[in-house]
């Protein structure tokens, strides 16, 4: 039946009778975690898709009404899995805004390189596992050998491949090391050829091109209303990135541009994160140049920041400063107030809306998460595709079950 | 899924084959945290796989639940799931996963499957005893030992 | 955060849908909040979109019941993006019980669907007016409503209420 048919304001609901239902469940490979997808098909066709979601709600807001603000941010770590960091980095960017802490220059440029080193990530499994889900196996293993190199880096910075809980309110956990920058600028040498030999594999590969041109169009009112950022918008043809238009750590002083494609479809967006993995380098490249020296920690006037571990275990003002910030009624106050902190993750705009009454701990911390808005459109995109496209749409919209349920 | 991939190869130890339908499979691991919601789809892809089968928790979030004490999340799948190989961290690297499904190898070797009868011996839940916190406040109490005042109730 | 002066295009907008309530305007570190009472809400949103606010960022609650100095139950809280030139702004509304109801912004921005629901399903404010309405995250069957502060962090003893499968039955 065909879907202006169904869509007209006089159908006939019996002609409903002849759609079949398909339940894509919560355990099924290509749906990336546990998410549920009822279809309604008309033999190949898909003419309706009822997302249920949900199988992994895990009381993440209400435990940030009982984890301060550094503690919080092991939680965090745990809800886009793919990118620990930005997690970490968005977290602590809307808290540091609520408190009123200006960072370090050197403290800017290591989150920034490691918010960067995450897009890459994050991109290298959305694009790698779009392509596996398609069939070409061999792209997924090339994406994810890059990736190894990248939690190498995670952990020589901070002792875990990922779920780091590296960054703190007012700096980092550690300082980084001369080896660090090494290995942060080995891997800018050896990225590009291991990105062109991904690409080569797909980008201009016909199957693919096939199976994704034209499938799963975003209109660019819906990315829009529908409150899409990130990727997903911008190959929609929404131009905007909040690295450029609301800078926030060390992206005023870096140049970049910002991907942008028209199609809306799955390809488009497939490109904007491949363009996207570039821009990143650059970036990363650009930094680990320029960057500077001196304290990771804030000191300021108040003592905000944890100090140095060294020194908390040899002198006795580094242990008091330290059992000044960590001890449950002793941290220094917020102001009572709400604030919202917003940073380009990459999956678009992860924002955390904190209440505070007071306390170093939040009184309500709300995650805005990109993946539950983009997964509502979803139904919009996949109306008149086949069922075989489920599995690309899906895939290009890269929906992380943990963020979207949290 | 590194585990998987390149560097980690799963399939050096003969696990070449990651098939996503239960009536085809040996083993389920289960890797992160369990909801409710996503329970009793799990026990029925337990009960879709045929015998001989044997079952890894994978991560502190399996196990025991893991830093989600809350509402939603099952404290450890053997409560409700009969569990082989357990496999700490948070998140367990490749290599630990590799190491549990070793050792999944050898229990298999000693315990053997030829006809799964060994299994019905055992009927009561492995999985631990439900913990009664109440029981230890109660037993603190009768010691002498004041506990403080919580800021919200654990009893619930 | 741009500034909103008093002759910006957004408190016009709102003072002419709304001439006669009066609003309460406040800004936290350059971010832009108005407070707006549960009956005007629905004017007060499609003026704000039709002065150019095209994105609703995020449509999230708060439960004020432990929060000092608090005169509400609920707060729902409307955060609202203009993608053209990146001006932000917070929009407040009050509800307390027994009246949770409060009209849909669906009609207004087609995120405000699942966001609802998730608001439904953590503290079950009422969201008259939506297309698909019933919970999002949690079972159907549950009955609660979690993120409120008088449910405790660990459940009532929903999430260990299933049967146990052992060796013999499976």
């Amino acid at each position: 039946m065909p879907l202006e048919l169904m869509d007209s304001p006089n159908a006939d609901p019996n002609q409903r009778e002849g759609l079949w239902t398909l339940n894509f469940g919560p355990q099924h490979p290509a749906t990336h975690t546990t998410l549920r997808l009822v279809l309604q098909l008309d033999g190949e066709m898909v003419m309706d898709a009822e997302p249920d979601i949900g199988f992994l709600h895990s009381g993440f807001e209400k435990l940030a009404e009982v984890l301060d603000y550094n503690q919080y941010v092991t939680i965090v770590d745990r809800m886009n899995y793919i990118s620990p960091m930005a997690n970490e980095i968005a977290w602590h960017h809307a808290v540091e805004g609520l408190l009123g802490i200006e960072l370090t220059p050197r403290c800017k440029y290591i989150r920034t390189i490691f918010a960067e080193l995450m897009r890459i990530h994050d991109h290298l499994l959305c694009t790698g596992t779009c392509v596996l889900d398609l069939g070409g196996a061999t792209a997924f293993m090339y994406a994810f050998n890059e990736r190894e190199k990248i939690y190498e880096i995670c952990e020589r910075a901070s002792g875990q491949r990922f779920h780091t809980g590296y960054t703190r309110v007012g700096g980092l956990l550690y300082d980084v090391t001369d080896d660090w920058i090494a290995m942060v600028k080995d891997f800018c040498k050896t990225f590009p050829k291991a990105y062109r030999d991904f690409a080569g594999l797909v980008m201009k590969n016909r199957i693919f091109v096939e199976r994704t041109r034209g499938v799963g169009v975003l209109t660019k009112e819906d990315a829009i209303g529908g409150g899409a950022t990130g990727p997903v918008a911008r190959a929609s043809g929404v131009e905007r990135d909040l690295r450029r238009d609301e800078p926030y750590l060390a992206y005023d002083d870096l140049d970049f541009d910002v991907c942008c494609a028209t199609g809306g479809d799955c390809y488009a967006r497939f490109q904007v994160r491949m363009m996207e993995m570039l821009e990143s380098l650059k970036i990363i490249e650009q930094a680990i140049d320029k960057l500077p020296s001196g304290p990771v920690f804030v000191s300021g006037t108040g003592k905000e920041g944890l100090p140095d571990k060294s020194e908390v275990y040899r002198s006795i003002e580094g242990l008091i400063h330290h059992f000044e910030n960590i001890m449950p009624n002793r941290q220094m106050p917020s102001p009572k107030e709400s604030y919202y902190g917003a940073t380009e993750s990459p999956n678009g705009e992860l924002g955390y809306y904190i209440v505070s009454d007071g306390d170093f701990k939040a009184y309500r911390a709300r995650t805005r998460p990109p993946s539950l808005l983009h997964f509502s459109l979803f139904s919009r995109m996949i109306r008149g595709c086949m069922l075989s496209d489920v599995a690309a749409v899906l895939g290009s919209i890269n929906i992380i079950a943990a963020e979207l349920d949290r | 899924m590194s585990t998987a991939a390149s560097r980690h190869d799963l399939s050096r130890f003969g696990s070449e084959v990651m098939r996503f339908t239960p009536r085809q499979c040996d083993l389920m691991i289960v890797a992160g945290r369990v909801v409710m919601k996503m329970i009793p789809v799990l026990q029925r892809i337990w009960m879709q796989m045929p015998e001989p089968k044997w079952c890894i928790s994978m991560g502190a979030c399996a196990c025991s639940g893991g830093v989600f004490d809350t509402y939603a999340v099952v404290q450890g799948i053997d409560r409700f799931i009969p569990v082989d190989v357990y496999v700490p961290g948070c998140p367990p690297r490749p290599e630990q996963l590799i190491r549990a499904i070793m050792d999944l190898q050898d229990k298999i070797k000693k315990t053997g499957t030829y006809n799964a009868r060994e299994f019905q011996l055992r009927i009561l839940p492995d999985g631990p005893k439900r913990f009664d916190e109440d029981e230890l406040i109660r037993i603190r109490e009768r010691n002498g030992l004041k506990l403080e005042e919580h800021k919200y109730d654990p009893i619930h | 955060m741009t500034q909103i002066s008093s002759d910006s295009v957004y408190k016009q907008a709102i003072e002419k849908a709304l001439p006669s309530v009066a609003l309460r305007w406040s800004e936290f570190r350059g971010q832009h909040r108005i407070d707006v009472p549960a009956a005007n809400i629905a004017t007060a949103l499609t003026a704000l979109k039709e002065a150019g606010m095209d994105q609703l960022c995020d449509l999230t609650a708060v439960d004020l019941l432990e929060y000092p100095g608090a005169t509400d139950r609920f707060e729902v809280v409307y955060l609202l993006l203009n993608t053209s030139n990146s001006d932000r702004l917070t929009v407040r509304t009050y509800l307390n019980e027994p009246n949770l109801q409060i009209p849909s912004a669906h009609p207004i921005w087609i995120a405000a669907d699942w966001l609802e629901r998730e608001v439904y399903d953590m503290y079950g404010i009422v969201f008259t007016g939506h297309p698909n309405f019933k919970r999002l995250l949690l079972p159907d069957a549950f009955e609660s409503f979690p993120l409120r502060k008088d449910y405790p962090v660990k459940g009532r003893g929903e999430r260990h209420n299933f049967p146990i499968i052992t060796r013999a039955e499976s």
